[in-house]
């Protein structure tokens, strides 16, 4: 009988917590896309509202979960060692600038000109704030299944794919096809799954929660097949030219939605606590001690 | 230089968890909210296991991931090691929970009492609002230990310069005092008994060590 012992899902995160990485992921990920299209001189004005609507989304539900809201600017409040208030300093040049390219591209044709300039600056601060978040979660000792370094270059490549989905949504509904958006999507869909792959494998082989590998574990078809299997091929169909409008908007929902799902599992389903270790038992009684164990954990000799 | 610590003596630990009531009865924590247990582990695989009573909380860790990630500075550290929360900036954000890699920290948002909605007379008395939506942990009775050094007291020999745990613990398995200082209780401990400390992999350098071996004080 363990009581107390085992690891659990942490409570102290719920789905508005989710929210933010899915928001500032997604957009994040579509300013990038809005920023090339800006820079490529095609309209982007949608996706860099639709963009920041993301963000702000996220934000605001971060605002709602906090215990004191009316305290929100303490968050500013120590740049030196948190991610938490890095990223509450890098959105503030986000929003201005982003709304400022958006600004200038529909309010000042005089201007134009220089809106595709502040947008690509307002994606690389975006890209700043992408990688904040992930830092949040890699702070957080407390989760194994966030604190993995290998959660980094997951969470920057879903929020791109997630971002590079909606906007190949976006153009969709507009009646455009992008190959260059296609391709772009086709690649951060791979790059996507080989994070994540690469992601469960650390957590494998390193050690973890058996409810943590479990999580990730039941995860893993609705990510593979429909999550990147199925947008890789629509993608793929999309750049041959078979239907290609359809195609890339299917393939953009599959691709965001994903995103969303592979955050929902990993900040509420696989988020387990580390629970607790004893190293050597006490030595009482017949006067011997034994190995020390973890109780709920997998550690790699246990595997198979 | 003093940092104070506490020392877990696990072979006198036997799970009563009067050091869980102390801490509640002493700092008036909420229903559901324990700044000190005791886990109760079973090591083993039957029939050949072996029971251990694990006493656990804040480790107080000299480099706390808590302080790290708090966005608004309302955890601190001070100079003698004890890891504090300002209530009055914390905003409740709950990183610092999910930061911790002892399960140590809560955060209460609406106020919950033993009997229902009704507070009991002592729950009206001592029920504080700055505590509802911050988050919490043990502070080592820090009052206390302030307190008791004040009247020139010693933490960790003086009752009234100790936290409640170990001042309540029926077994002496509780021990707390300052590992800076050799002379000290808790620097002979650690001296004459092998010891070990919860997930030394994670970096935090916890002050919070088990005694598992050794010479019996």
């Amino acid at each position: 009988m363990n009581i107390g012992t085992i690891p659990k899902l942490q409570r102290a995160w719920d789905l508005r917590a989710a929210c933010n990485f899915i928001g500032g992921g997604t957009g994040t990920g579509l300013l990038v896309f809005a920023a090339i299209s800006a820079l490529a001189g095609w309209p982007f004005a949608a996706a860099g509202l639709v963009a920041l609507a993301f963000v702000g989304f996220g934000l605001s539900m971060v605002w709602l979960e906090i215990g004191k809201p009316l305290r929100a600017v303490n968050v500013f409040f120590h740049p030196q060692t948190s991610w938490m208030t890095r990223e509450g300093i890098v959105a503030l040049p986000l929003f201005a600038l982003a709304a400022l390219a958006v600004v200038l591209a529909l309010g000042r044709p005089d201007l134009g000109r220089l809106a595709a300039p502040v947008m690509a600056v307002a994606a690389a601060i975006g890209l700043g704030f992408l990688y904040c978040q992930a830092r949040i979660l890699r702070a957080a000792k407390g989760i194994r299944a966030w604190s993995e370094p290998a959660i980094l270059p997951l969470i920057l490549t879903s929020g791109l794919a997630e971002g590079a989905g909606v906007y190949l949504v976006l153009i969709g509904l507009m009646g455009a096809a992008l190959p260059w958006a296609s391709a772009l999507a086709l690649a951060l869909c791979a790059a996507r799954y080989a994070a994540w792959r690469h992601y469960r494998a650390r957590l494998g082989a390193t050690g973890a929660p058996a409810g943590t590998l479990a999580a990730l574990h039941h995860a893993e078809p609705l990510v593979a097949w429909a999550g990147h299997a199925a947008p890789a091929v629509l993608l793929v169909l999309a750049l041959a030219g078979v239907l290609p409008d359809l195609m890339a908007v299917l393939a953009g929902i599959a691709l965001a939605v994903t995103g969303w799902f592979i955050k929902v599992t990993i900040v509420l389903r696989a988020a387990q606590s580390n629970g607790f270790a004893v190293v050597h038992t006490p030595v009482r009684g017949r006067g011997t001690s034994r190995a020390g164990d973890r109780p709920g954990w997998q550690l790699p000799h246990q595997k198979g | 230089m003093t940092r104070y610590v506490m020392v877990v003596d696990l072979r006198r630990c036997i799970g009563c968890q009067t050091c869980t009531a102390a801490c509640k009865v002493t700092n008036a924590t909420m229903p559901g909210v324990q700044w000190r247990r005791v886990v109760d582990m079973e090591v083993g695989t039957f029939p050949n296991v072996q029971r251990v009573f694990m006493p656990v909380g804040c480790q107080h860790c000299s480099d706390p991931p808590c302080m790290e990630v708090c966005p608004s500075t309302a955890t601190g550290k001070r100079a003698d090691g004890i890891v504090t929360i300002d209530y009055d900036l914390c905003i409740g954000c709950s990183y610092c929970a999910v930061a911790c890699p002892y399960e140590a920290r809560y955060k209460v948002d609406k106020p919950t009492f033993a009997y229902g909605d009704t507070p009991t007379e002592a729950e009206k008395h001592r029920y504080d609002p700055a505590m509802i939506g911050v988050a919490q942990k043990c502070t080592f009775c820090v009052d206390t230990i302030d307190d008791g050094i004040s009247k020139g007291l010693k933490p960790g020999v003086d009752p009234d310069a100790t936290p409640a745990c170990v001042n309540s613990c029926i077994s002496g398995a509780m021990n707390f005092g300052d590992i800076e200082d050799p002379n000290s209780n808790v620097s002979k401990l650690l001296r004459e008994n092998q010891h070990f400390r919860m997930h030394e992999d994670q970096g935090t350098n916890p002050g919070f060590y088990y005694l598992w071996d050794g010479a019996r004080p």
